[in-house]
């Protein structure tokens, strides 16, 4: 076939325009075809680490029940249960659940995981939400004030400040804002998403989202708009403040490294003002390194959520994750790091493919 | 300048002015320096405390009573408790420094198991290739993308099937916190060994015909290992907070083994509802402080380390301004100086 067609007929001038045009598109749509794959090998590893990491301790009947119930009646119930049958059979079928995204009964309580998972998955993505917009209003700013005055006074406050942030574990700052703002000024209250009354409202509704704010909007009542806000403040601080040091010395150090490029000399000497020199010049091809590193970061956020939810209450999955943990039953925690890993590399993803669409070097 | 020193002195100073970090600290100038300093100072102090708890703590990590009878639960601090007892009725100020202790303890034993596990790994990888080190490094990425305090709990299960008491609180906990760690050193360990890997010298060792393991122990190793120290300093930050994270969430120590600080600010979160401060202020101050202490070090080794975020000597502070002004930039005897330092 390919003999058939003399190579004298494509004109020797139009040959090189044509692939340039058609390269880049096609090497980004490669890449993220590549990219997309890459999710499956990333999630399979997580997942099967934990499941057999899980099981080295035995099966997850034992861990939870054993000792509370006569050995006979145990060996019934992990019969029941399928725990005695081989390994490779269980974690067959719990691949099979991740994939389905059913993830069976919890041991202590009967709950089932996968309802479990999305009412309170929407609780921890309310509260990474409230977090990252703190962190943002907080980090980026700051951050670009810190590279102007690089080494002069703001700087070292502000660079004390974020290592502050990062120094401070989530629960020790949401411990003192709840003993600053709850306790000793009662401005806010000390825990939970909103207050009961609110929350019999936003479960009336119909088409409860699970997401507070926006059910509490749904409602038209704005005072169940302000509880619900009332009771984000302290925890999306808490957190935020973590994530905006990491964004602040991020900023930093991308905002000095572009700040010193000739581009910006040449804005200067152009008379374009400093304020927009640095917002506009310096902080746009600053930002491609900061949203790749975003990616990593949110897997820093949904540790700090545990934490966060358990000192607040705030009943999403990471409050569960403790719950269980407690309790000892490692099913629902099975479940719970499972669609974690999920999120994360997922989140992976989408910021790569962000990165790729701004920065046309990003590729395979 | 070494002409002037006798000759006893030389070997001396040049050795001790090679370690890691008193390297840094001459290198550095200003606030950079400042940072170090104070840095150095923090984490110092918490060392001390943490060599010499047992002298300085007034009562045991697990005492409850003295002569006088039971401490008694929440006690505001007085004379006798300077900062107050915990509602288990433990001493606070005692179990805020016998936790310095067990920090110390969990960081040194887990970075020295990541630091043998990862620097091992990497080495491997890099030098051998091949299908070992592409599965390698894909479980590394996996790993290292996940939430570490996550990871750490999994291990925490694994080490002690949640039982803290098992193996030793301090030995579960140093290895749920290695299983963060092993990624980071991997990859850093990895890449540089694919780097020296090409260098010359590495070949002529082929040539003489070395064995691969005296040249991957012996030569790579050696050349590889120059971040480390970074990366070691940076980590103990993470190590303490993750400590502190997994005794938040009831995989610590038990209060009758070591005090550690997750654990009290565990305790003391219905405290604080009901206003009682001291029981939850002054742990979570100590992990702030050490952290911060850590990571003042780790920090300004790493600016010292990146020659784009170093500060020179009065010369290059502001480049452009300089140029302007004089031909000859008037730091330039300091820098030459700063040379010479460097050199002998």
């Amino acid at each position: 076939m390919s003999t058939a067609v003399p190579p004298t007929i494509v004109p020797p001038s139009a040959d090189p325009v044509r692939r340039r045009r058609a390269r880049p598109g096609s090497t980004l749509w490669r890449y993220l075809v590549v990219r997309f794959f890459l999710i499956f090998p990333t999630v399979f590893i997580l997942v099967t680490m934990v499941f057999f990491l899980m099981r080295i301790t035995g099966d997850p009947l034992t861990v939870a029940l054993g000792g509370k119930l006569p050995p006979d009646q145990l060996a019934e119930r992990i019969h029941a249960a399928g725990y005695d049958r081989p390994i490779t059979v269980q974690y067959l079928e719990f691949l099979g659940q991740v994939f389905t995204g059913n993830f069976g009964k919890s041991i202590t309580d009967g709950q089932s995981i996968s309802t479990l998972l999305i009412s309170h998955g929407t609780a921890t993505l309310e509260l990474a939400f409230y977090a990252l917009i703190v962190a943002f209003i907080v980090g980026i700013p700051l951050g670009m004030v810190a590279a102007y005055f690089r080494d002069r006074w703001p700087d070292a406050v502000l660079r004390v400040f974020a290592i502050l942030a990062y120094a401070t574990p989530v629960f020790f700052a949401g411990l003192l804002l709840k003993l600053v703002f709850s306790v000793w000024l009662k401005v806010l209250p000390v825990a939970g998403r909103a207050s009961t009354r609110t929350e019999i409202n936003l479960h009336s509704l119909h088409h409860s989202t699970g997401i507070y704010l926006i059910d509490a909007f749904q409602t038209g009542d704005p005072a169940n708009v302000a509880d619900v806000l009332s009771h984000a403040v302290l925890p999306g601080l808490a957190l935020g403040l973590l994530t905006a040091g990491i964004f602040l010395r991020l900023v930093r150090t991308n905002v000095i490294g572009t700040l010193s490029r000739d581009y910006v000399d040449a804005a200067r000497s152009r008379g374009v003002n400093e304020f927009r020199l640095v917002r506009k010049h310096a902080l746009k091809p600053a930002l491609i390194p900061i949203i790749t590193v975003i990616g990593l970061q949110i897997a820093v956020l949904l540790g700090g959520a545990v934490l966060t939810e358990t000192t607040f209450e705030w009943k999403g999955l990471g409050f569960e994750l403790a719950y269980y943990l407690s309790k000892r039953d490692f099913v629902a925690v099975q479940g719970i790091v499972a669609l974690l890993a999920v999120i994360v590399a997922l989140t992976n993803f989408i910021v790569d493919i962000v990165a790729a669409l701004i920065d046309p070097r990003v590729r395979y | 300048m070494v002409t002037s020193i006798p000759t006893v002195a030389p070997r001396g100073t040049t050795w001790w002015r090679k370690l890691p970090v008193v390297h840094q600290l001459r290198q550095s100038v200003g606030l950079q320096r400042g940072m170090l300093v104070t840095g150095l100072v923090i984490t110092g102090f918490f060392i001390v405390v943490a060599l010499f708890a047992a002298v300085i703590a007034p009562y045991g990590f697990n005492e409850l009573r003295n002569a006088e009878g039971l401490f008694g639960s929440q006690q505001p601090p007085s004379a006798q408790h300077l900062l107050g007892t915990t509602a288990g009725g433990y001493d606070v100020l005692s179990r805020v420094i016998w936790g310095t202790q067990t920090a110390f303890e969990v960081i040194i034993v887990a970075l020295l198991l990541s630091f043998f596990v990862g620097v091992f790994l990497g080495l491997v990888s890099g030098y051998i290739g091949g299908w070992l080190d592409r599965v390698l490094i894909v479980i590394a990425d996996a790993v290292y993308a996940f939430p570490s305090l996550l990871l750490a709990i999994v291990a925490a299960i694994v080490i002690s099937g949640g039982q803290s008491s098992l193996w030793g609180g301090v030995f579960a906990a140093a290895i749920s916190i290695t299983a963060v760690f092993i990624p980071q050193y991997f990859r850093v360990i990895r890449a540089e060994t694919i780097r020296i890997k090409a260098e010359p010298y590495v070949e002529s060792a082929k040539v003489i015909g070395a064995s691969n393991g005296r040249i991957m122990f012996r030569h790579v190793l050696r050349n590889a290992t120059r971040t480390l120290p970074l990366i070691v300093t940076l980590n103990s930050s993470e190590a303490i907070l993750t400590l502190a994270g997994l005794g938040f969430l009831g995989f610590g120590i038990e209060p009758t083994s070591a005090a550690e600080w997750g654990y009290d600010l565990n305790k003391s979160v219905s405290d604080v509802t009901s206003g009682i401060w001291w029981t939850s202020v002054f742990p979570g101050l100590a992990i702030v402080l050490v952290v911060l202490g850590v990571t003042l070090v780790g920090e300004s080794l790493n600016d010292l380390a990146d020659p784009r975020l170093r500060t020179r000597r009065k010369a290059d502070v502001a480049p452009s301004t300089t140029a302007e002004s004089s031909v000859v930039p008037d730091g330039s005897l300091d820098e030459v100086a700063h040379i010479d330092e460097l050199e002998t």
